[in-house]
């Protein structure tokens, strides 16, 4: 679907006339509202999640190659810098989850017996799953 | 409240024949407890300035044409009251992330042409001869797409997001909830037709739920969740298509 770039479009005024003004975005609009810096930290939350994803490659790959790596990798990962990384990675994937799960009972519109669930159930279900999720992780992990 | 009080309107002034950027101009109009900032302006064109510009039409938050930053949020001015703002000054300025006209006024043709593009009317495979008579609704069908159906297209959802202000291409909240009015609604069966503007990177997916139009929205109609919604319908879809390629698009 090809879309004519909207600041591109011509307006109603059709090039006739003075042009508009256009107010330039501030470096630091997202300062101004909390709304606008939960949203940029949530952003920059991605980039954490993916570092996440990279430590746990990295801890599968170490342990897949022998209890010799996987030492070497446990004193790796317990340097101050890697258990602080750690720690703010922890903040950024917590961020992300909760707003996911605030955000949940907007997506899923749920009727049950033709009235709309209201957002707390929708809300509860997806913490009783990740618990119940983490259990069966954690259950697996520690009875091996 | 005496007659003699007073308030100070902070207005912006642009008048591309004589600037180029924005300027302000400070009026002072009567305080009283009925008016609202509209009200104010009006008291300027009328009495003090008649070169001001802005727009408006029912002063009752139904026609959406008055929609400005008030104190650097975006509402209808008829239904920002002076006396919230009191003792004031209070700034006006026109609605954020639009090309400016005039003083107040914005240019609204990108959102014209977007809420074309999204087809917001009702789309049938095949329409029903006029004799066989109206479609009938039930209240829970009507339901279903009632929230979105109260958008007075005022912009402000447009004026509180970041990221139609960073990236003009983003079809837009107001645009995607009257989307889903028409998709949700019964009658309709045009939802295929209007799949590829909204799961374009310029639809839903540019959406990163900031959650500010809803709150910004006079009407209640809470297009943050339009938006996620068809997320959900968008991703679920496609993996039907993955799963099923042979099914009924
Ligand atoms: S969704 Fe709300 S804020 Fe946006 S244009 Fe419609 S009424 Fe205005
Ligand atoms: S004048 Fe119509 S909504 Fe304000």
């Amino acid at each position: 679907m090809s879309r004519t770039p909207a600041s591109r479009r011509p307006g109603p005024a059709g090039g006739s006339g003075p042009a508009p003004y256009r107010k330039p975005v501030p470096t630091f609009w997202w300062l101004r509202r909390r709304a606008y810096l939960v949203f940029v930290l949530r952003e920059l939350s991605g980039v954490f999640i993916a570092w996440f994803v990279v430590f746990l490659l990295l801890m599968a790959g170490a342990i897949a190659e022998g209890s010799g790596e996987y030492e070497r990798f446990q004193d790796w990962s317990g340097q101050w810098w890697v258990v602080l990384l750690n720690v703010i990675a922890l903040l950024f994937v917590l961020l992300h989850t909760l707003t996911w799960f605030g955000l949940a009972p907007r997506a899923m519109a749920v009727r049950l017996r033709g009235r709309r669930v209201r957002p707390g159930p929708i809300v509860a279900t997806h913490y009783l799953l990740w618990a119940l999720l983490t259990a069966a992780v954690a259950w697996l992990i520690l009875k091996g | 409240m005496p007659e003699t009080d007073r308030i100070t309107l902070q207005v912006a002034r642009y008048r591309p024949e004589q600037e180029t950027e924005p300027t302000w101009q400070s009026y002072e109009v009567p305080l009283r407890k009925e008016w609202t900032v509209l009200d104010g302006l009006n008291h300027i064109k009328d009495h003090l300035d008649g070169t001001l510009s802005y727009r408006w039409s029912c002063r009752m938050g139904i026609c959406g044409s008055c929609g400005m930053t008030v104190n650097g949020e975006p509402q209808l001015t008829c239904s920002a009251f002076l006396t919230d703002s009191a003792p004031g000054p209070v700034r006006v300025e026109p609605l954020a992330n639009f090309p400016v006209v005039r003083d107040l006024v914005v240019e609204l043709g990108d959102f014209m042409n977007k809420l074309t593009e999204v087809k917001p009317w009702i789309i049938r495979a095949e329409d029903k001869p006029l004799d066989e008579g109206e479609f009938l609704q039930t209240p829970e069908e009507m339901d279903a797409y009632k929230q979105y159906s109260m958008c007075i297209n005022c912009m402000l959802c447009y004026a509180a997001c970041p990221v139609y202000a960073l990236d003009p291409d983003f079809v837009g909240p107001a645009a995607i909830a009257l989307a889903q009015r028409y998709n949700l609604d019964s009658r309709d069966e045009g939802a295929a037709d209007r799949r590829d503007v909204l799961s374009s990177a310029a639809g839903v997916w540019a959406c990163t739920l900031v959650g500010e139009c809803t709150t910004a929205c006079p009407k209640g109609v809470d297009p943050a969740g339009a938006i996620q919604r068809y997320k959900l319908t968008a991703a679920t879809r496609s993996l039907k298509d993955l799963l099923w390629p042979w099914g009924q698009r």
